[in-house]
């Protein structure tokens, strides 16, 4: 495991068995997360990127749902092999996590004060005054006012925005290595999203914390991330650093993101450019690129087997696209993405 | 919490007084009287006894005096036994229909409880079916019929328990056992439906996500909150419980407050039912103010809104 990485996924596969069958919800996950580091996965709703982020603190309900193969490296060692005893260890301590819906992510019959201290007396073994302390401290960080009448609420008491602070200070708590953020801001209104956003941005720096967010809204992508991990139909089929994602994207899947995105930088009048189609279904994942039946560009050999992984431009931007084989034909990418990559 | 609970004993005594009179005039408006058994009385003598009893009056006064006995607790005497009091009545019969009821209610709550959350978390395997089957079980079958079933297979053919009287702690056994099944088999369902609901909360997840142990997770986190609609359930199950303590006590010939209620009902003893009823009602009463304050205590939410208004 490199030196510099926090956390190393390796080709996970994740299944869930239906009374359809199999559905593969993740087949054959690749990335890495430095220390310190912010990256995001981003994708369509039903992709993957959920239950990745699920099965790295294997949160996934088992059954139906199963870990098929691969291995998640963290603090040297695969987390896929691990005791669920010791996983318990792990969860809340070493990586913590914020859920999309700050309504329902809080236990509504007990005070918001008790599930902050509930993992500090578990993984710090406080005891409840010490406990009660730290979690004062916690919720004056996530910036709620008068925590010590804040701290005896219970979570209806509290706003949307104000829970998932909360939820925030639960995950931080224990001031964890890796935070996995699920969407934490896609049931939030803009303005409260904005500063959501600039807290975890505080927060990492001040704590030192790696994050893996998982979104669908690229501007909350640009805003934060250092690296992108684009998913599509359980697989990775582009990373880079943000800026090669949005100024130099090379998978047609990433040029549609790109597309169907509003941006100020481009002519006002210009209608959006929407992905046609649906994702495949993943009870019979096609053999060939995921994407292939959605691509403009798609070959008879895209239908066939799923490209390799390649490097381009730099270490960092790697691609999942035929388009890059030698013997492809050159593809321009569509002007509309190309207009944010000459800025 | 304080408004709250003030508000719910207002209610309360709204719920008597309106109880009160509803049986009041219907009784009055029944046919037949306490006396019409004694058809051979001289008409002066029936005379001097309505009015010893205060039957002469026109109805409204009537019903003031009764309201104002009622106040200060007094049910009236007996017009069936002559100078006895019906709170004497009541409280003679009281002490073993109380012991059913509430052997029953406990027993039931608790095994109750466990076969829930037991099912609930071995979902799909034998104990959920068994489970499900008891539960199917329990509500179908009525009280009376268990009763007689369990008073002649275990009382009369194995002679582990007396089938029946009261004269003992194991006389109580069958007759609690027969009322507590339909308890079991409520708050079994209610539970096993609502800790699965409860399990795929999402805040059971953030607790997951904390390292919570699956004992922590379940005990501090789920049973809590699977525990509101079960708990919803106790007051209609009281109810179920007093009308089935009514035939438990007939079948085990039992001396309780049933026995003597359908004993006052066949011998127009007016003011023994009104008495009588009264007295359910009281109690019924009394356990939904209970229910209303647990539910209070377990749901934060509810508590809150009741002290708002």
């Amino acid at each position: 495991m490199d030196q510099n990485n926090m956390l190393e996924v390796r080709d996970l596969h994740v299944s869930f068995q239906t009374y359809n069958g199999e559905v593969q919800a993740v087949r054959g996950v690749t990335f890495d997360v430095k220390k310190g580091e912010t990256v995001a996965i981003v994708g369509e709703s039903g992709c993957g990127k959920s239950v990745t982020s699920q099965s790295l603190m294997r949160l996934i309900p088992q059954p139906p749902g199963q870990i098929k193969s691969g291995e998640i490296w963290f603090d040297g060692k695969d987390l896929t092999q691990v005791a669920e005893k010791d996983m318990e260890k792990i969860r809340g301590k070493d990586i913590a996590m914020i859920f999309q819906d700050p309504m329902t992510s809080l236990n509504p019959t007990m005070t918001v004060g008790k599930q902050i201290m509930e993992g500090l007396i578990k993984h710090q073994n406080m005891g409840k005054d010490q406990a009660r302390e730290r979690a004062l401290e916690m919720l004056r960080l996530v910036g709620i006012p008068s925590p010590e009448s804040r701290i005896h609420q219970y979570p209806h008491q509290f706003s949307g925005g104000m829970r998932q602070r909360a939820m925030i200070a639960i995950a931080l708590a224990c001031a964890p290595k890796l935070l996995i953020a699920d969407e934490p801001t896609t049931a939030l209104d803009v303005t409260i999203q904005a500063q959501i956003l600039e807290l975890m941005n505080d927060l990492k720096e001040k704590l030192e914390t790696s994050i893996i967010l998982i979104t669908h809204d690229l501007g909350v992508v640009a805003d934060v991330a250092d690296r992108v991990v684009v998913m599509y139909a359980g697989k990775v089929i582009e990373t880079g650093t943000v800026e090669e994602i949005f100024y130099r994207p090379r998978h047609p899947y990433t040029w549609g993101l790109m597309g169907s995105m509003p941006r100020l930088d481009l002519e006002q009048e210009k209608e959006l450019t929407p992905i046609l189609g649906t994702p495949p279904d993943l009870l019979s994942p096609p053999k060939g690129c995921p994407f292939a039946a959605r691509c403009k560009h798609a070959m008879k050999v895209c239908q066939q087997e799923m490209p390799e992984t390649t490097e381009v431009d730099s270490e960092t931007h790697k691609v999942n696209c035929w388009l890059e084989h030698p013997m492809a034909p050159a593809v321009e990418p569509p002007a509309e993405v190309v207009g944010g990559g000459s800025k | 919490m304080g408004r709250f609970v003030l508000k719910r004993l207002i209610y309360m005594v709204i719920t008597l007084w309106l109880i009160a009179t509803i049986t009041f005039f219907l009784m009055h408006n029944l046919p037949g009287s306490p006396l019409q058994n004694e058809e051979k009385l001289p008409p002066e003598l029936k005379e001097i006894i309505l009015k010893e009893y205060g039957l002469d009056k026109p109805l409204p006064v009537q019903y003031v005096n009764y309201l104002g006995n009622l106040i200060t607790g007094d049910l009236g005497n007996s017009y069936k036994y002559d100078g006895r009091k019906v709170t004497d009545m009541i409280m003679d019969g009281f002490s073993a229909s109380a012991t059913l009821g509430v052997q029953a209610i406990s027993f039931g709550v608790v095994v109750g409880l466990i076969l829930g959350c037991v099912a609930a978390l071995r979902r799909g395997t034998w104990i959920d079916s068994g489970a499900t089957v008891l539960s199917v079980l329990g509500v179908s079958i009525p009280s009376f019929v268990l009763g007689a079933l369990l008073s002649y297979y275990v009382g009369v053919e194995l002679q582990w328990l007396p089938p029946a009287l009261w004269e003992g702690w194991e006389y109580t056994i069958l007759p609690s056992l027969a009322l507590s099944f339909l308890v079991i088999a409520q708050i079994a369902r209610y539970v096993r439906t609502e800790m699965l609901e409860v399990l795929g909360q999402d805040y059971i997840k953030t607790a997951k996500a904390k390292g919570l142990g699956r004992p922590a997770v379940i005990i501090r986190h789920a049973l809590r909150n699977a525990l509101i609609p079960a708990i919803t359930i106790m007051a209609p199950l009281t109810v179920a419980l007093l009308t089935g303590t009514l035939v438990i006590e007939q079948i085990f010939a039992i001396p309780g407050m049933g026995y003597m209620f359908v004993d006052s009902i066949q011998t127009n003893d007016f003011t023994a039912i009104m008495g009588v009823t009264m007295f359910y009602s009281f109690l019924l009463v009394v356990s939904i103010f209970i229910v209303d304050i647990l539910y209070g205590i377990i749901d934060p939410r509810i508590r809150l809104t009741g002290a708002k208004e």
